[in-house]
């Protein structure tokens, strides 16, 4: 099986007639899109300073960005296997804890003000802590989930049972009190647009969530691999039947998933400042609503809902510091008013 | 004539903790088509579910060029040769005809041969090439599933009746792409309910009733002989 | 006439019988048998965390529906009853009123939550509770001119409940009866009534339904039944019954805070009781309970002890160290959703 090819290279070459859908046809599935300009439109007329406003945007987007890498990998794992893995923030807790240690013992790079060495210790912190919670999650699917597959009302338990383990796991190995973490220097400081200030990390963030997100699209869409984990989120037995061990694509997308927590774990360090072993089961409230509003399943509508979660985050701590995280829960009802099953439902076929 | 495709014998299988088969032994010999009649219930989408490895035998032995496959998982038995059009069709709806194609060849890009006869007989499925599965009209999906199946060269193809809730216009359609892959050599074992379409395809015939196969001979016999017809399903045809 | 207190449903196990008996005379007995202010606290917060883990079960065990915002229900009686006396003054009558209004509002979040989330897929429940539930908990915790925020509140309840009050001159039975022990018998006999009417409950013909429901959802909608509603009314039972339990908790505590009803703690120690005792069998609560609470209070001496005794080794003392019982715990949870998904009384009962 191979996996890596890509579309077109898969399908001879051939000159049929092509009917494409029609605009409206392939627009309507996106009318969630537009809810993120929107959104945007609404964080306008209502903050007052264009200043202000635009700081709030950037760092919304940012927050939205690390909340999609956090909660893609849930949202497909579900998508597949209907397995609802409520442990999924034991990874970002973990995934923070490595990069952080690891940082703070690559400080002689994180500290020189050097472009290349403060990103090598970036980079080097994301893929160990990326490294042991893609392990984590391996060793989370055979003993935690693997026994309970079918049962919903198991596999909240066990995985909250899991989540509970993990986080003592860390009070017991990086000790009970929080951890502070400077950026590396030269991610700190912000940029001066229009007379707003930028956090420079924001900005990066807000890159690395929009190439992940293209990725994580390009995979899904232009490899064989990315077609089996589509077709098997719509109908896991059909995939069988045609010869792919749906299994195999399951473990290597919860690794992956579990992964990609971690790597939203280092971001979500780097952007606080600071760590705590709670923090992942914080960030999954978060990244509830964020899959419930995308519509379970679905990477795109992860995308948005994450987006969506973000801004009015940001926007309403601005106008109203108390009621940032009721704002999030009122954005899920509107949601689920107007599209019962998320943004971007998934066909299921049963 | 050369040892059957396959050979079931003594199938039992459960579906919870209802018995649904109870003993089938069936042969599909190599090459024709082979016609898996019955009323409503008689276990035959079970019969195809069961060589797919979808439910598993509790007794009995499932021999696929003559190996053993009853304990292989889908996947296995998928590569072993066997392509399967279930009842509801089992189309990708959020992916495009070119995309349940490209997943239908599993063992490699899709053959050009393939592709050519595959546009030769479902024309539909060249013009909406691009287009998301789930657009297609309920025909052009089930031309879709067969073509999904025949894609990739397989020794049995499986279909579960093809031409349910079809208008005749695509059924005759389909008959004659099946018929096709017939004369080319296919092996195909097919469940229907048309019993027209069943004469016109079919080799081959086995009836069921509760889960057994309780008539086995040519299609000429059971379609030249109407008491039989009624006598094993019920059927009154007009012979038209 | 146990049978009828019981709803006919008895513990079906000598075993169970024996120690279920046991309990309830040491709670019935706790003041006289154990004297002390720290053995009778223990006592009332047993009986207390019965009924609220009974709550819960009647959803979880019997609805087969998981909720995060069992706590959130439990502050809201709790709460209940501090703001009405802050606000109406000390009395009796603001005490009830402050309970009414705690369990009026559960039941109305309960309703819109349940109507919301088990409307669209009954999966949303578990994680639109955990996130209202901690949207509340940061509510509490903020809007500090109502709640008191972080600090929490102190509640005045009429002097008759308090230790100030002595109503006999002489020792009962060798104790000095105070209002504490009044106040203990308000927590005892209100949670034994709670706790035989959602026995009742269960074993009604909405009882029956329920589980119908829990084992084929499908199924129990074919037949007739209107499958929402019954979730919609366990739910809202449950969180009245939670709320009722929350008001009885800040009558005894004198005190109500974030961190003593909404904290994830309690909601972590109300699964693991359930799952521990048994899901779906009411008396799971009650053995759960006792030996929860117990545990927490002798088994952490315990883990002390074994952590110094290995503080030569690595690791082991950091695994042993009290701190981290919620760890073990973790893993007998886990344990036992896998292995006794029936609990020790479905062990009792010889039911695997």
């Amino acid at each position: 099986m191979t996996m890596t090819t890509t579309t077109p290279s898969l399908a001879p070459k051939h000159a049929p007639k092509l009917v494409r859908p029609s605009l409206a046809q392939r627009l309507e599935p996106w009318a969630p899109v537009l809810l993120i300009p929107a959104l945007i439109l609404v964080g306008w007329l209502s903050i007052s300073s264009p200043t202000s406003w635009l700081t709030l945007t950037v760092s919304g987007l940012a927050m939205g960005m690390m909340i999609f890498v956090i909660a893609s990998g849930m949202t497909l794992v579900f998508g597949l296997m209907d397995v609802i893995n409520f442990g999924h923030g034991a990874f970002v807790s973990f995934g923070a804890f490595v990069g952080v240690s690891a940082l703070l013992m690559m400080s002689a790079w994180t500290g020189a003000p050097s472009v290349a060495l403060n990103l090598l210790a970036v980079l080097a912190a994301i893929l160990a802590a990326m490294a042991v919670t893609g392990a984590m999650g391996f060793a989370f699917e055979r003993v935690i989930v693997r026994p309970v597959y079918g049962s919903h009302l198991k596999q909240i338990l066990v995985t909250m049972g899991g989540l509970i383990v993990a986080e003592q796991l860390i009070f017991v190995i990086w000790g009970g009190e929080e951890i502070f973490i400077g950026r590396p220097e030269t991610l700190k400081g912000s940029f001066v647009i229009f007379g707003a200030t930028l956090e420079k990390y924001r900005v990066l963030a807000v890159a690395v969530g929009l190439v992940l997100f293209l990725g994580m699209r390009a995979v899904l869409r232009g490899t064989r691999l990315g077609l089996i984990v589509r077709a098997g989120v719509e109908n896991r037995e059909m995939v069988q039947v045609l010869g792919y061990r749906i299994n195999r694509v399951f473990i290597m997308v919860f690794v992956a998933g579990s992964a990609l927590a971690g790597l939203g774990g280092v971001m979500w360090a780097l952007y606080q400042e600071m760590i705590t072993a709670h923090m992942g089961m914080e960030i999954m409230i978060l990244v509830f609503i964020v899959v419930i509003i995308g519509g379970l399943g679905s990477v795109e509508g992860c995308f948005i809902g994450a987006l969506l979660v973000g801004l009015t985050q940001n926007y309403v701590a601005f106008l109203e510091p108390k009621l940032a995280l009721i704002s999030n829960i009122a954005l899920m009802v509107v949601i689920l008013m107007w599209r019962p099953q998320g943004m971007m439902p998934v066909i299921k076929a049963k | 004539m050369s040892e059957p495709i396959l050979q079931l014998s003594g199938v039992h299988t459960n579906i919870a903790q209802y018995q649904v088969l109870h003993g089938v032994d069936l042969t599909v010999p190599r090459g024709g088509v082979t016609m898996l009649l019955g009323r409503n219930g008689a276990g035959k989408t079970t019969t195809l579910r069961t060589i797919m490895g979808l439910w598993r035998a509790r007794a009995g032995e499932v021999l696929f060029d003559g190996d053993p496959i009853q304990r292989l998982a889908p996947p296995q038995i998928a590569r072993r040769g066997i392509g399967f059009v279930p009842e509801d069709m089992g189309i990708f709806a959020d992916l495009t005809v070119e995309e349940n194609l490209i997943l239908g060849a599993v063992s490699g890009p899709i053959r050009q041969d393939r592709l050519d006869w595959v546009f030769d007989a479902f024309p539909a499925l060249a013009t909406f090439w691009k287009m998301p599965a789930g657009n297609l009209s309920g025909g052009q999906k089930q031309m879709l599933a067969i073509a999904r199946a025949v894609i990739e060269e397989r020794g049995l193809y499986l279909i579960d009746e093809p031409s349910k809730g079809l208008a005749p216009a695509i059924i005759a359609t389909m008959a004659k792409a099946l018929k096709d892959l017939k004369t080319a050599g296919a092996t195909i074992l097919m469940v229907e309910q048309n019993f027209s379409l069943a004469r016109a395809l079919g080799d081959h015939a086995a009836v069921m009733d509760e889960g057994r196969i309780v008539w086995t001979g040519a299609m000429a016999d059971l379609a030249g002989d109407s008491a039989l017809q009624e006598s094993l399903m019920g059927l009154k045809v007009e012979t038209a | 006439m146990v049978r009828l207190f019981l709803s006919g449903d008895g513990p079906q196990s000598r075993i169970l019988g024996a120690i279920l008996l046991l309990i309830l005379f040491c709670l019935a007995f706790a003041p006289f048998l154990f004297p002390g202010t720290r053995s009778l606290e223990t006592a009332a917060r047993i009986c207390i965390f019965i009924v609220l883990v009974a709550s819960y079960d009647l959803l979880l065990g019997y609805a087969g529906i998981v909720s995060f915002a069992h706590t959130m229900f439990f502050g809201l009686g709790a709460y209940g009853v501090a703001i009405t006396t802050q606000r109406m003054g000390t009395s009796y009558e603001s005490l009830i009123l402050g309970t009414m209004a705690g369990a009026g509002i559960a039941a109305v979040l309960a309703l819109v939550i349940a109507l919301f989330s088990l409307r669209v897929r009954a999966i949303f429940f578990a994680m639109i509770t955990l996130a209202v539930a901690s949207a509340v908990a940061v509510l509490v915790s903020q809007l500090s001119a109502i709640t008191g925020g972080e600090d929490g509140m102190n509640i005045r309840i009429p002097r008759e409940l308090t230790p100030a009050f002595r109503p006999f001159d002489e020792p009962v039975l060798g104790v000095r009866f105070s209002g504490r022990h009044l106040n203990y018998y308000l927590v005892f006999f209100t949670c034994l009534i709670l706790f035989l009417g959602m026995l009742r409950i269960v074993n009604s013909p909405f009882g029956r339904v329920l589980q119908a429901i829990r084992e084929n959802a499908f199924r129990a909608e074919a037949i007739g039944y209107r499958v929402i509603w019954y979730r919609v009314t366990a739910t809202i039972l449950s969180a009245v019954v939670a709320a009722l339990a929350g008001s009885v908790f800040a009558v005894w505590l004198r005190y109500v805070g974030p961190a003593t009803t909404l904290g994830v703690e309690i909601m972590l120690d109300i699964l693991l009781i359930v799952v521990i005792g048994g899901m779906g069998t009411m008396y799971g609560a009650v053995v759960g309970t006792a030996i929860f609470v117990l545990a927490q209070n002798y088994l952490k001496d315990w883990m002390g002890g074994a952590s110094d005794a290995v503080g030569f080794m690595p690791l082991l003392p950091d695994l042993l160290s009290p701190d981290r019982w919620l760890m073990w715990l973790g893993i007998l949870f886990i344990l036992s959703v896998y292995f006794f998904p029936t609990g020790i009384v479905g062990r009792l009962r010889g039911v695997t």
